[in-house]
């Protein structure tokens, strides 16, 4: 069987990590070069940078970040927020990055996966959706973290978005998004049975079992989390190293003092899928 | 003199540069013939098309400049389509011959593509190299073990018809060659660069073997 990558998640804005419920109500957690590199020690397979508020700020802090982070983590990382032309790619690319996340300028303008596959190659370009299940039942995409309606149909962009070029779906359930409750395993076996491309599950993580039971009942060739992650390493670090760096040291704080979230350590989630017949890269 | 990282606007150059940067192996990024031909080793990395990177190679002559490195004896690593255009010819829509310094073809992953299968092509992601018949003591994997993860992105694979096999990798029941030494010739599918601190082992090896 094939390995399955974990790949933590972590959200941007400015110089910091940051993280929200929802996609809403960000809260800032500390440099993102930081998390990043505790990450690549405990076995990270893989790293996405998403900028949440590129449309707004200029690019420099990102491109800056991509520098410090591609120096000493020797691991594929994916970058994306507000990448919308060939140009956007080739800086990021440049900057240190392996691969592009593109989700808004792709719906805007499909044939932009054509031609960014055709210039950097298939597996260099993500095609990331969000999706919202409708009152119907159905899946349809979003865009802006979920406040943007498209008016796309998840499984029918899915398609599109391999038929053009791209390497990799990066799915993200924005009901699940921020809960805790698990992944929405319907929308990602809805979507992997009709795709062969490679689909990144996110959206949900909440514990251990959470992972597992993803690993286990859908065709999944990575499993992205966040909260869960970031949230165990604050409690393990030295939050006033953090705190000169501009971290929001009182929320950063009462992460550390609240006992009673369940959080896990990324070699915990290998050992735990090793253990239960998951294939993952152990020994690093 | 330095390692020359061989620019021909394919590919990971600068995670490459950033490896060699991390075990301190002095290098530079370059399309000048002469600066490769002058450096201590060449590195050619490489991502995408066969045929995209060999027009390319043939437009700027630096075909003829890497055969000629070749010929000096001095190391030399190619890395995933780095690897594959040292080969005859590929068989990625059609046929187009490669460098042609290794014997052997380039093909693509043939398997019953259905989704239960559960191996997409592109191979994208983490898998293990495996010892063949050959030791792995005084190669670019020496100071790596059977079955260390590295980390792939391709959809071909060489078929070396020369005595090169290092190390082979399994996908989707395929046994495929995953790495090459073929007397100053080096070469891995798989991204060392990116394959966390087994894979800067080996640009630890080639720092070794450069003498830098």
């Amino acid at each position: 069987m094939k390995n399955i990558r974990i790949i933590p998640r972590l959200d941007i804005k400015g110089p910091n990590l940051v993280k929200g419920i929802h996609l809403e109500g960000l809260r800032v957690l500390g440099p993102p070069e930081y998390f990043a590199e505790y990450y690549y020690e405990q076995g990270a397979d893989e790293l996405v940078y998403q900028d949440t508020v590129a449309s707004l700020y200029g690019r420099n802090s990102l491109t800056d970040i991509i520098t410090k982070t591609a120096k000493n983590i020797f691991i594929p990382l994916t970058v994306g927020g507000g990448i919308r032309s060939v140009e956007d790619i080739k800086n990021v690319l440049r900057a240190g990055a392996d691969k592009v996340s593109i989700n808004t300028a792709a719906i805007n303008n499909p044939k932009l996966i054509n031609k960014a596959s055709k210039m950097f190659g298939s597996s260099t370009i993500v095609i990331a959706i969000e999706a919202i299940k409708s009152e119907k039942g159905d899946f349809l995409a979003y865009t802006d973290n979920g406040r943007e309606y498209t008016g796309v149909n998840v499984l029918d962009w899915a398609i599109e978005a391999q038929d053009r070029g791209a390497g990799e779906i990066f799915l993200t359930s924005i009901d699940k998004e921020g809960t805790g409750q698990g992944y929405d395993e319907e929308l990602l076996s809805l979507v992997t049975k009709k795709i062969e491309i490679p689909i990144i599950a996110h959206g949900g993580a909440g514990s251990l079992q959470h992972i597992l039971n993803v690993a286990k009942n859908v065709n999944i060739d990575g499993i992205s989390c966040a909260s869960m992650l970031h949230y165990s390493l604050v409690k393990n670090i030295d939050i006033s190293k953090i705190g000169k760096l501009e971290g929001n040291i009182e929320f950063l704080n009462s992460l550390k003092n609240q006992d009673n979230r369940k959080n896990f350590d990324l070699s915990e989630i290998k050992y735990f899928l090793k253990n239960n017949g998951i294939n993952v890269r152990i020994d690093f | 003199m330095c390692v020359a990282i061989i620019d021909y606007k394919l590919g990971n150059l600068h995670s490459v540069k950033s490896a060699c940067d991390y075990v301190k192996l002095p290098s530079v990024i370059t399309d000048d013939p002469e600066v490769i031909l002058k450096s201590k080793a060449v590195i050619l990395p490489g991502v995408g098309a066969f045929k995209e990177g060999m027009k390319y190679l043939q437009n700027s002559k630096l075909d003829l400049t890497i055969k000629k490195f070749i010929k000096t004896k001095k190391p030399f690593l190619g890395i995933c389509l780095g690897m594959q255009l040292l080969f005859d010819h590929s068989e990625e829509f059609g046929h187009h011959p490669g460098l042609g310094v290794i014997k052997g073809k380039i093909v693509k992953f043939d398997f019953n593509l259905d989704k239960n299968y559960n191996y997409p092509i592109p191979q994208i992601g983490w898998n293990k190299i495996y010892l063949e018949n050959r030791k792995w003591k005084n190669t670019i994997l020496e100071k790596n073990n059977n079955e260390d993860f590295m980390y792939f992105v391709h959809s071909y694979y060489a078929i070396p018809e020369d005595d090169c096999i290092l190390s082979k990798t399994r996908y989707g029941g395929i046994e495929f060659c995953s790495s090459i030494q073929f007397e100053n010739i080096f070469a891995t599918q798989f991204h060392p660069e990116k394959s966390g601190k087994k894979g800067l082992n080996i640009y630890k090896y080639f720092k070794k073997i450069c003498k830098l």
